[in-house]
């Protein structure tokens, strides 16, 4: 391949990927707003377009449009940075989630992920694609902390002391909860985590990996990295008007909110490759007949109805659940979810040093 | 070639970070560039083959212990640094110090390359598994040793924490 092929097919797929992931951030704010509506007994918006389905333009143009109040005794240089920083990362780490196989173009081959390619005799992807994505997600925090500080304002200040903390508390147990997984491929490349899950349901790492009780910690503490109900504490409306962000207006306040519905989308994508077979169909093996084009398709559609299926339990969740106390939160952090997780991996470490 | 130039954009990244957290003032200010210094340090880790240690620089010096950092800046709402006129103890040790040091920078550029031996990038890719395997077999004592370390640390933690109470 040469290389302006090459530098020519990635910009295509960042755009593609920039414009889905943006797009499907739009209308996800829109289903939890509709689906939270529904489990209330209302209808949600419903007035701009056919079902509401036009309110995310809507909702976009009233952002780009309203005055960015700036107020006067923030320390600028962090409080305009700090947005950026959270919305940037949210971002990136998208580009490291492989989609399917590879899809051939004329004689092209094209891997389905942002930053794997072509060798000629297989696809590289970056070998230690998940803890980048870690990095990733654990420096995400500062955006949150600066914002606060940055703003001067004291509930803005305790809104993100909060997520600061919770964000530390809650990374220990999501990155020793992958740790299961991560013993059972033998690998840190997310490509082949997916490929150790090929067959059917059964060869899934939750089902088969007898990994769920690690699947339940990674969602809880990834509920918990995402500030999502019930771990909120950082944007807790009934006691800091809205924690971190509560200085912020228009484009900037947009762009925190973009940053959290984006994360939520990695952590779903994140779910499904390392306990739900990333883009394996789960009737694989049974021969089914299926025509040419379906093989094509049926990565992605797999793929995208298991993260649809994680985004609906975000919403479920937030429409059931009441917020933690901030003791409560520490508590089950430190004294429930770490100690559990490190029994998983001794459990799992010692069911596979026996069955080698 | 493309190496250098991403080994002296990193170098230089991290130079500049170094040299900003010591102006800086401010002690956020001063927090953020040693993130930047870590970044840039990872980034050349994963330039020598180290990519392991790389993300685990990212993910526990720049995700966790400066978050610490910063939190605590945040709590103690430190302000502006005051200008002190100098200690008179870092210029009569510190400027012989500097001086020694360049010596001996120039001293070893000066040699001949056949003596100071080379290195180029890639030379030590480790993987994963090597490193672990490596850990957790010749280097297990001393890994164990540290480990201990660290408990004690953590212990003393929280005593200090804890004596208050009584």
């Amino acid at each position: 391949m040469s290389l302006t092929a090459y530098i020519l097919i990635a910009i295509i797929k960042l755009a593609i990927l920039l414009w889905l992931l943006l797009t499907a951030v739009a209308y996800i704010v829109l289903m939890e707003r509709k689906v939270i509506a529904r489990m209330q007994n209302r209808w949600g918006p419903t007035r701009v377009g056919p079902f509401g389905l036009l309110q995310p333009l809507a909702d976009g143009i009233k952002f780009i449009l309203k005055e960015d109040v700036i107020p006067d005794n923030v320390y600028k240089p962090l409080y305009v940075a700090a947005p950026m920083i959270a919305l940037i990362l949210s971002l990136v780490s998208i580009s490291l989630i492989p989609f399917g196989g590879q899809w051939h173009i004329g004689h092209y081959h094209v891997p389905l992920e942002m930053t794997a390619f072509w060798t000629g005799s297989g696809i590289q992807d970056i070998n230690i694609g998940l803890l980048i994505i870690l990095g990733i997600t654990s420096i995400g925090v500062y955006g949150v902390a600066l914002s606060g500080w940055s703003s001067n304002s004291k509930y803005s200040l305790l809104g993100s002391l909060r997520a600061g903390a919770q964000l530390i508390s809650y990374e220990l147990a999501l990155g020793l909860s992958l740790v299961g997984v991560l013993l059972l491929a033998g690998s840190l490349s997310l490509r082949q985590i997916v490929d150790g899950q090929s067959g059917s349901i059964f060869h899934w790492n939750f089902f088969g990996g007898w990994q769920f009780i690690a699947f339940f910690i990674y969602i809880m503490a990834a509920y918990a990295e995402t500030n999502r109900i019930p771990f909120d504490l950082p944007e807790a409306e009934t006691e800091l008007v809205a924690g971190y962000h509560t200085e912020y207006s228009a484009m900037k306040f947009a762009m925190f909110f973009m940053a959290e519905y984006c994360n939520m989308v990695t952590v779903a994508c994140l779910a499904t490759l390392l306990f739900f077979g990333g883009w394996h169909s789960p009737f694989e093996g049974l021969a089914l007949p299926v025509p040419d084009i379906w093989l094509a398709i049926s990565p992605l559609f797999w793929f995208f109805i298991k993260i649809f299926v994680f985004i609906f339990v975000y919403i479920w969740i937030r429409a059931t659940l009441p917020r933690f106390r901030y003791d409560q939160l520490m508590a089950f952090g430190w004294k429930f979810l770490l100690p559990l997780s490190i029994a998983n991996i001794v459990v799992t470490s010692f069911v596979l040093a026996v069955r080698s | 070639m493309l190496h250098y130039l991403l080994f002296f954009i990193f170098a230089g990244v991290c130079l500049a970070g170094a040299l900003f957290f010591l102006f800086q003032r401010h002690p956020v200010n001063s927090a953020l560039s040693l993130i930047v210094v870590m970044g840039s340090l990872a980034a050349l880790f994963l330039m020598l083959g180290a990519e392991f240690v790389a993300a685990v620089q990212v993910i526990v010096y720049a995700g966790a212990v400066m978050v610490l950092f910063i939190f605590v800046i945040m709590l103690l709402n430190a302000g502006e640094e005051e200008r002190t006129r100098g200690s008179k103890v870092a210029l009569i040790l510190g400027v012989p110090g500097l001086i020694v040091f360049f010596c001996l920078m120039y001293w070893t550029l000066a040699l001949p390359r056949s003596q100071v031996g080379h290195v180029s990038i890639g030379d030590f890719y480790v993987s994963t598994q090597q490193l672990g395997i490596a850990l957790f077999r010749e280097f297990l004592l001393p890994f164990e040793v540290t480990s201990v370390l660290v408990l004690i640390a953590i212990m003393g933690a929280v005593v200090l924490a804890r004596r208050e109470r009584h």
